[in-house]
């Protein structure tokens, strides 16, 4: 379990803790030797806010996200701090703080000097900068192991380390890339809940890289759903997940089934059933269906049958993945007291919940 | 882009500064071949090497190839059939004992020829009792010689080759173990093996230490002893062998980068 | 999951097998089977190896009709002994500096090129050859470009008036060792210390930058401190190299007893060296322990300085 965080008047940095800095990206354009990786990309981002990028390998997130850390460089477009362009600010005068996905920090100095780093680069001397490196530890938990070496530590500490660092100067904002991609499952589910009740706790505004939709749905204020380097939608998790806009964020945030259906307007028909659109449109069209939203039905209520394919459970739920007579695979979500086995003949059918439908061809 | 990468302008200063350095010497061995003796510059002394009137000048250095190139041989041999073989024993059935291996294949380096030899001596005097004094036993001693770079080679190769669960496929199908290192390890050392046969052969064309204070004729002795007749001939040598070599590590490293592409 | 029941040194002389089965016949058999196999290895090391080491040391300890004695380590303490022995120390010191100061250069040169481009490939088969097969040519190209006769040599002499040879032909003398010893010590360094700087992560680079550093601090509070173990593994590594080196500098002084190698080779073709017995072998022992000693120290850093670059 991890521990509390320490009381405000015994810890600089939480007592510290401010309101935030917005942060604005306006028109990015970014291309890699003839390819264009960002194509005039904006993000509105309030102070205190926590925004993730999310999307697959090559979207062009964590370009993105470099190019608000002044790593890289943009052809075109503005990075705006607090309402300054540091468009042509260096990276080291921006007053960043940024955790890289590994290896990031310094083999050769111990935890408590790592983290004091950047104090130190900004003139602040050995014994004070030292101070405020305990405190920033404690705020992870590692005070204990100040004195250690990175290579005597576990990858999470280590991710955690590299988060004092970046914290204890107290930057206009954090930025993440993929900090948890490296790591194992569970140490990956206690430290992004540990980076959010601190972040929440410094209102410091977040910005997070990560390919794991699940991970964005659990720690963001809002998602930018990012795609071929643009961003395809941007908003709360539960709007993501309830009304995605285009079929790339359907398929890309939650689980999704893909069947054919007729659409008409405001509503779709599948299988005989008929469903609200989420966005109208007209003909043959690709839907998405959630798992929840699938369920068996017997006789007359079946809208089409199929065979069971495979079924995994999941400790406080089944998924069923169902073959239809047409040969479409769905996905159904149910109650881990049904035991579906390999070759049975089902029935299944639609809540009627809205879903997301992308035109065919 | 590496944020660590100097600058064009810095490598190409760093470049053309210590790249000066190397040529320099080269480019001047080369023009010294050249050197007329009746004045100016010509091709007379690289035409000694086909001119039967310096045969017998040159006798020495074809003669101190010969015996390096027949050393060359029976070196490669004592690494394939003698290190490859107990490396791959090591690997399979041995493992603990590998640090020692390592220790003793890298022992050569800290050990000086110079040294070495003096000890080599009272032994070789022996040797030459039982099997003459022909400079081909000197490949013995050769042997030592390469295995740190022949050693370094191979075991790259073995840990890339995942040995043990070949052998045990192999062994699984019915093969007895013969056939399990020619037929399917041996093939899949390959490009190990094929390294260190080239290093060795570039280590004996241009050992000196050990066959000058034995007493045996090989290419760089020649060299020597062709100096005091004839300064331009052993520059003609020098070049030509270097120039070998360089081929030589450089077919190493492109076998070594295709490799690298098939396995990813 | 299937285990396949292999015989081998594995299978211990305890397990509970039935007397006179093939199989625990076969696996006691096979164990032996592999000793053996180790056995053609070890007999050549030993021969070759161990044997000539233990010969060359001992005989610093033997008089020449075979009686044990320590006198003949008195040799090293010999003035014509210690002053060839702080001849080849400063020449290996020198190169090795130099060497490596050169050396690091060009491997920050060639930081972040493709490592299968032309360029380093070319690099690191030019640096294979002449740091290691140099030797005896690399003696001949010195001669070619600096020599009496040399290409650089007239080309002053002749363009610029400058003789510099003016103050006695130093190329046959210990001091014309440096520019060859250079020539190999600055290529053994690229191979030697490149990994070490290509294991500089990027990322450091980066997060000092996040954190206010610049390029000049980086290299000051990070760069330098993490390499500087290599450096001075690979600096240790070029002494011992330059300090056991003998075909360059036998092939340039082919008279005398300048440096401990050559002195070895005076005492071995039975030049009246000191008049002393088994000389060759108490120089060996004297220089097996400087070698030794600082090839121990090498791989000690060596093994601190790879785990940072893991």
């Amino acid at each position: 379990m991890t521990a509390p965080l320490p009381r405000t008047q015994d810890n600089a940095l939480l007592a510290d803790a401010g309101d935030g800095t917005a942060v604005q990206l306006q028109g990015i354009v970014k291309s890699y030797s003839g390819n264009t990786v960002l194509h005039g990309v904006d993000l509105d981002i309030a102070p205190g806010e926590f925004v993730s990028l999310l999307g697959p390998s090559g979207c062009g997130k964590t370009t993105l996200l470099r190019v608000l850390a002044g790593l890289e460089g943009s052809d075109s477009g503005a990075v705006l701090l607090g309402g300054r362009d540091v468009s042509r600010v260096p990276t080291n005068k921006r007053d960043i703080g940024m955790v890289f996905q590994s290896y990031s920090l310094f083999p050769h100095l111990r935890v408590v000097e790592n983290t004091a780093f950047g104090l130190r680069r900004r003139g602040v001397g050995k014994a004070d900068a030292a101070k405020r490196a305990l405190d920033a530890l404690a705020l992870v938990g590692l005070e204990e192991h100040a004195g250690k070496f990175p290579h005597q530590l576990s990858g999470g500490q280590q991710q955690r380390v590299a988060l004092a660092r970046a914290l204890v100067t107290e930057p206009k904002v954090l930025l993440l890339d993929e900090p948890l991609s490296a790591l194992d499952a569970k140490v990956r589910v206690q430290l992004r809940d540990e980076i959010r009740r601190i972040q929440l706790r410094l209102g410091i505004t977040t910005v997070f890289v990560t390919h794991d939709q699940e991970e964005a749905l659990a720690v963001s204020d809002r998602i930018a759903v990012m795609s071929a380097g643009r961003i395809e939608q941007i908003g709360s998790p539960e709007e993501l997940y309830g009304a995605p806009a285009t079929a790339s964020v359907a398929a890309f945030v939650g689980l999704s089934s893909v069947v054919g259906g007729t659409a008409d307007g405001a509503s779709v028909v599948v299988w005989g059933q008929t469903l609200p659109l989420q966005t109208p449109a007209t003909g043959p069209v690709d839907v998405y269906l959630r798992p929840e939203n699938v369920v068996f039905a017997e006789g007359a209520d079946a809208a089409v049958r199929g065979t069971v394919e495979e079924s995994t459970f999941l400790g406080s739920m089944r998924r069923t993945v169902v073959r239809t007579e047409a040969g479409e695979r769905v996905t159904v979500q149910h109650s881990p007291g049904i035991r579906p086995a390999f070759g049975d003949a089902v029935g299944i059918a639609l809540l009627g919940e809205p879903v997301a439908a992308r035109p065919r061809g | 882009m590496n944020a660590l990468a100097p600058s064009r302008l810095t490598r190409w200063i760093i470049g053309i500064l210590v790249g000066a350095f190397f040529a320099i010497p080269l480019i001047s061995t080369f023009l010294y071949t050249l050197h007329d003796p009746k004045g100016g510059m010509s091709w007379v002394n690289w035409h000694k090497l086909i001119d039967p009137a310096f045969a017998s000048t040159l006798q020495p250095i074809w003669t101190g190839l010969g015996n390096s190139l027949v050393l060359a041989v029976v070196t490669v041999l004592i690494v394939l059939v003698l290190l490859a073989p107990t490396m791959i024993l090591v690997h399979l059935r041995f493992p603990k004992l590998r640090p020692v291996f390592e220790f003793l294949a890298l022992l050569p380096i800290s050990i000086p020829a110079i040294v070495l030899v003096v000890g080599l001596s009272p032994i070789y005097l022996q040797i030459a009792r039982m099997l003459g004094t022909g400079t081909w036993t000197l490949a013995f001693a050769y042997g030592i010689t390469v295995l740190p770079f022949a050693y370094r080679a191979i075991q790259a190769s073995i840990d890339a080759a995942d040995l043990r669960t070949l052998s045990e496929a192999a062994r699984t199908l019915g093969a007895g173990w013969p056939t399990v290192v020619v037929k399917v390890l041996a093939p899949n050392l390959r490009q190990g093996l094929l390294a260190a046969s080239l290093i060795s052969v570039a280590v004996v064309l241009g050992e000196f230490t050990i066959a000058s204070l034995l007493n045996r004729q090989v290419f760089q002795t020649a060299m020597v002893v062709v100096r005091n007749q004839d300064p331009y001939l052993p520059a003609i040598f020098t070049l030509l062998a270097l120039l070998l070599v360089f081929v030589l590590l450089l077919i190493i490293g492109r076998a070594a980068r295709g490799h690298r592409k098939a396995r990813s | 999951m299937t285990t396949a029941v292999t015989p081998g040194a594995d299978a211990t002389e305890s397990a509970p097998v039935p007397v006179g089965t093939a199989r625990g016949e076969g696996s006691r058999r096979s164990a032996s089977w592999a000793w053996l196999g180790l056995t053609p290895f070890a007999a050549y090391v030993l021969l070759f190896l161990a044997l000539p080491t233990v010969l060359a040391l001992a005989s610093g300890l033997f008089t020449k009709t075979g009686a044990f004695t320590w006198s003949n380590l008195s040799a090293l303490v010999d003035p014509a002994v210690l002053s060839t022995f702080a001849s080849s120390t400063w020449v290996s010191l020198l190169t090795a500096i130099v060497g490596a100061v050169v050396g690091a250069l060009v491997c920050y040169a060639l930081l972040g090129m493709n490592p299968e481009g032309a360029v380093r490939q070319s690099v690191d088969a030019a640096a294979g050859v002449l740091a290691q097969f140099g030797g005896v040519m690399l003696a001949f190209a010195f001669i070619a470009t600096i020599g009496v006769q040399g290409i650089i040599t007239t080309l002053l002499k002749d363009s610029f008036g400058v003789n510099i040879f003016a103050g006695g032909t130093w190329i046959y003398e210990v001091p014309g060792l440096l520019l060859p010893y250079i020539y190999f010590q600055i290529p053994l360094m690229v191979i030697t210390f490149m990994p070490a700087l290509a294991a500089l992560k990027p990322q450091w680079a980066e997060a000092n930058a996040t954190l206010g550093g610049t390029r000049a601090s980086f290299w000051l509070h990070i760069g330098f401190p993490v390499l500087a173990p290599s450096f001075l593994a690979s600096l240790l590594l070029l002494f011992a190299n330059a300090f056991s080196s003998y075909a360059t500098a036998a092939a340039l002084i082919s008279q005398g007893s300048q440096i401990v190698p050559l002195q070895i080779r005076a005492a071995l073709t039975s030049e009246t060296v000191l008049g002393r017995e088994n000389l060759a072998g108490t120089l060996a022992l004297g220089m097996i322990v400087v070698v030794g000693v600082v090839m121990a120290l090498y791989s000690l850093i060596q093994r601190r300085a790879a785990r940072w670059q893991a």
